[in-house]
């Protein structure tokens, strides 16, 4: 019976990929590739060595402008967020930057870094770095007082008071929001990788559609990227079971 | 005679005093008095409850005595010292969400304990354990405990570090009557096996006539001393004999509450 459960959606999956393949054999128009021709296209692009290399540079680049954005950000926002008033200063800037799409940005990424890695980078650090601060300021204002007021109670220094009250309270919701700009990382990287380099999973989707109209090519990789996208939210939400995070998530 | 009559009763040294303490909230732009005209003494490892209508200051008192607040007048000491901050040998007991989640019973006992040896640590958390009757549950995160366990961790948290005083803020207010009535009597033990002086805020007339030693009723807001009421019966009190009932009669009337109801 559980087994059944679990192979439904599957199961499910596997109606929708007959009934396209069957749509496409009676409309042979070209408006889409076929399943098997998509399945071939990911056949291809193993063959040629081309999917491990663009996952690769796709990760490498989200990973950097994701950590690079991290490192400062959280930072910042726990900082801003501790103090109110510094928040009070910098949120209307705050509130101006943060509505720019990252991909706003794609011109002056490239003016500054050339067409290249660096210019990926920058435009994920630039779309992580907004929601990693928001979180991380939020997060602070909503740790309870008792909390803070355990902590002065017992004589902690700063150091002390950081590392054992202030990290350990805001880790549960700094997770989810890094799991939410993850999602976006993952979104800009594409966008980026059209315009801003020669290589990566959003690069292989539109040289398919310049270099020859390979729409299966184009299918192959918009496949890739959303069950990539997947496993890296699969990957953050189990940090989530962590027992000493896990209060973060009870509904109480 | 006077001489005699000092060398019998037992002479305690004034632990906590609070003389004229008054203290005022802004809001709005106002200037709201909470409490007026504090004066108290606490004798070292005396048991006192403060009762009195919510919202009368009583909690502000104790985070006046805690150091957690500063008096807008007068002055609290402790062993003749200005209180000036929150101190470690002086541990507030919250009524909710006072452990810390992401610690285990274990890691929330040996908070205050950074500075000890691991030996001394682990002894001092086992000893705690079993005080408060944690066995067991060492390992056990406070979201697997019940309401009543995590204020024995907390109780047990705040006793690790050797406080001299424990404030304890409605601390059981939020348990149900049965855990309440238990968790009095925890206390009470551990308030027998290691003397300690404890201020304990409740609006349970019933809990500050079983607990203590003496009640300090605060009038409602601006909260001022009312009555100080001297509980002589000893531990552990019969809680439907003849005494008792008259001392709690007696409270309720010194509260206003006296056949109401």
């Amino acid at each position: 019976m559980k087994l059944l459960v679990r192979l439904r959606p599957f199961a499910f999956i596997a109606v929708l990929l007959a009934i396209w393949q069957v749509a496409v054999n009676r409309h042979p128009a070209q408006l889409l590739p076929g399943p098997l021709g998509v399945a071939h296209g990911i056949g291809d692009l193993l063959k040629h060595g081309l999917m491990l290399k663009y996952v690769v540079a796709s990760l490498f680049r989200v990973t950097w402008g994701f950590l690079l954005a991290a490192v400062i950000a959280i930072p910042l926002g726990l900082t801003i967020g501790w103090y109110r008033r510094a928040g009070m200063a910098l949120s209307p800037l705050v509130q101006v930057f943060r509505p720019i799409s990252p991909l706003a940005w794609i011109p002056i990424a490239i003016l500054w870094f050339g067409v290249g890695d660096l210019a990926a980078i920058f435009l994920i650090f630039v779309g992580c770095f907004f929601p990693l601060m928001l979180t991380a300021m939020s997060a602070v204002h909503n740790i309870p007082a008792v909390y803070v007021n355990v902590g002065r109670n017992f004589g902690l220094s700063a150091a002390d008071f950081i590392y054992r009250v202030l990290y350990p309270a805001v880790v549960p919701q700094l997770i989810i929001g890094s799991r939410i700009t993850l999602g976006i990382a993952w979104l800009v990287v594409v966008a980026a990788e059209m315009i801003a380099v020669n290589s990566g999973l959003g690069f292989l989707i539109i040289d398919a559609r310049n270099a020859g109209n390979r729409y299966d090519l184009v299918i192959a990789g918009m496949i890739i990227i959303g069950t990539i996208g997947l496993l890296l939210d699969l990957g953050m939400r189990s940090l989530e079971r962590v027992k000493s995070f896990r209060w973060g998530y009870s509904e109480d | 005679m006077s001489a005699e009559a000092g060398m019998l009763a037992p002479v305690r040294d004034v632990k906590l005093r609070m003389e004229r303490v008054g203290m005022a909230f802004e809001r709005d732009g106002k200037s709201v008095s909470v409490l007026e005209d504090i004066n108290l003494d606490v004798s070292d490892g005396e048991f006192i409850c403060l009762v009195g209508p919510s919202g009368c200051g009583k909690s502000t008192m104790l985070n006046l005595m805690g150091g957690f607040l500063a008096p807008t007048q007068g002055s609290v000491t402790i062993d003749n010292q200005v209180v000036r901050g929150p101190d470690p040998r002086r541990i507030l007991v919250f009524q909710e969400r006072g452990v810390f989640p992401w610690l285990t019973v274990e890691g929330n006992i040996g908070f205050g304990l950074a500075k000890l040896s691991r030996a001394e640590r682990r002894e001092r958390i086992d000893h705690y354990v079993q005080m408060v009757r944690l066995q067991g549950f060492e390992h056990t995160f406070p979201s697997d405990l019940s309401g009543g366990m995590q204020q024995r961790l907390q109780v047990a948290r705040a006793l690790a570090v050797d406080p001299d005083i424990l404030y304890l803020d409605e601390p059981f207010g939020a348990l149900d009557s049965i855990t309440r009535l238990l968790m009095r009597g925890e206390l009470l033990r551990i308030w027998q096996s290691e003397r300690r002086t404890i201020i304990f805020v409740t609006h349970d007339v019933d809990e500050a006539v079983q607990l203590a030693d003496r009640v300090v009723v605060l009038s409602a807001r601006p909260g001022k001393i009312q009555d100080v009421l001297t509980i002589g019966i000893l531990h552990p009190r019969n809680i439907s004999s003849a005494s008792y009932l008259e001392h709690r009669d007696d409270l309720l009337k010194k509260i206003g509450l006296a056949y109401t109801a």
